[in-house]
């Protein structure tokens, strides 16, 4: 079974490398899966769970949004802003999507509401991966 | 023993500079090593971003992003200069500044006019004086920079270079050769420089999502976003082994002069007991 090089990097780490049977990353279309041998592909991502499938595990990564490259046999993520889905806070989350809220509620000019939406998208992306953690453990 | 009593004082209060010097030295050599690991962290994206970016140059996009293509005629560059925002560094931003201003002076004898994009306190006071026009300032970012701080700076430069204010853009740093050597570096970001497209044999193109122009802009904001970032890490690093250098060299000069000064004090009370001495037996020999 032919395998991918997977790089997830973000700014300021690296938080996946290695190879791996297949990903699958949400692509600003729509949920992307990538096997070996994929044509070449740019991607904007949306905020949410990058699954990196090895032949062992399945792992989860949260990335808000950002970059993902595909060559026939690497794939490469960067991620605006990585944090390890265990580490996410979900009432730090909950709290981000108030104040987004509230913002919203607030704003009168339209850059500032775009910009809120996109806070909220990602606090809602936070959430539904924490709760689904969350399915998983209990 | 009036010289005597001021010497000692002298002593002293160099003693007390080296202190302060010697506990600086060792706050910028802890510093160092948690900037020269964030600039080790940070190096991956970097890194993987120029390596893309060295893909697409060999692919034939169906869509000519505008940080791709060759300019015609320069009138306006933009300079991003990534200084400290404190001293005592040694010739650390001293040393970039003269390269900088080297370069615009080349600049101004063709004839093309400077915008600059300051980050640190030192290169906003310093340049201020030079009649550039500022774009952007930005200040106070500490040891930590997050990348966040740095995009509202860096979009004003994009967006100067969209709106055509100026048709090329470079990025002004330290770069972190190792603890000793910093090399003042300045590196074109926009137009890309083109690179070799030989042993490409077969046209290929990406698919992009949603397409072609965004995937390319977003690609394109964050490759030179990157690259401002891992600059000014670089920077920070830079700094701190350059104060920690610095540093080190005050507090063994303060030794030096330490040294000296007592064996100008030893000499003079040395002198000063001879004196007396020689003073009580000639008063004795003409009792």
């Amino acid at each position: 079974m032919s395998t991918i090089q997977v790089d997830i990097v973000s700014a300021t780490e690296s938080l996946y490398s290695g190879e791996a049977k297949c990903v699958f990353a949400p692509g600003s279309n729509g949920e992307l899966g990538i096997y070996p041998q994929h044509l070449p592909l740019l991607s904007t991502l949306r905020p949410g769970e990058v699954r990196v499938e090895t032949k062992n595990d399945i792992q989860s990564i949260y990335i808000s949004g950002g970059i993902v490259e595909v060559q026939p046999d690497v794939v490469t993520i960067f991620s605006d802003t990585a944090i390890r889905a265990g580490d996410l806070d979900e009432s730090k989350a909950l709290e981000a999507k108030q104040r987004a809220q509230e913002a919203m509620e607030n704003a009168t000019e339209s850059q500032d509401i775009s910009a809120t939406q996109a806070a909220l998208a990602e606090s809602m992306a936070q959430l539904q991966m924490i709760r689904k953690m969350r399915g998983k453990k209990g | 023993m009036a010289a005597g009593k001021e010497i000692r004082t002298q002593i002293a209060s160099i003693k007390n500079t080296q202190k302060i010097t010697s506990a600086m030295e060792m706050v910028a050599a802890s510093k160092m090593k948690k900037a020269q690991s964030r600039m080790e962290a940070s190096r991956p994206y970097s890194e993987k971003i120029t390596q893309v970016i060295g893909h697409l140059a060999n692919a034939h996009p169906e869509f000519e992003h505008p940080y791709m293509k060759e300019v015609g005629e320069l009138k306006r560059v933009g300079i991003i200069i990534i200084s400290s925002d404190r001293g005592l560094c040694g010739g650390l931003n001293t040393n970039l500044f003269r390269s900088i201003l080297k370069q615009i002076a080349a600049y101004q004898a063709k004839g093309i006019e400077v915008d600059i994009c300051t980050i640190g306190k030192k290169a906003t006071t310093f340049f201020k004086k030079f009649g550039l026009t500022i774009q952007s300032v930005l200040t106070d970012l500490g040891d930590a920079p997050h990348f966040d701080d740095l995009l509202g700076s860096v979009k004003v430069m994009l967006d100067a270079y969209d709106n055509d204010e100026f048709q090329q853009l470079s990025v002004a740093y330290n770069k972190f050769a190792n603890t000793m050597t910093q090399v003042p570096t300045i590196t074109q970001l926009i137009p890309m420089v083109a690179s070799n497209k030989a042993g490409m044999d077969h046209r290929w193109d990406y698919i992009y999502e949603p397409d072609a122009q965004a995937a390319l802009s977003a690609l394109l904001v964050r490759y030179i976003e990157a690259l401002v970032y891992q600059g000014l890490v670089e920077n920070i690093a830079c700094e701190q082994s350059s104060r920690m250098v610095a540093m080190k060299s005050a507090t063994d000069n303060a030794g030096d002069m330490v040294d000296e000064l007592e064996m100008v004090y030893n000499k003079a009370r040395q002198a000063a007991i001879t004196q007396e001495i020689s003073e009580i037996v000639s008063g004795a020999a003409a009792v």
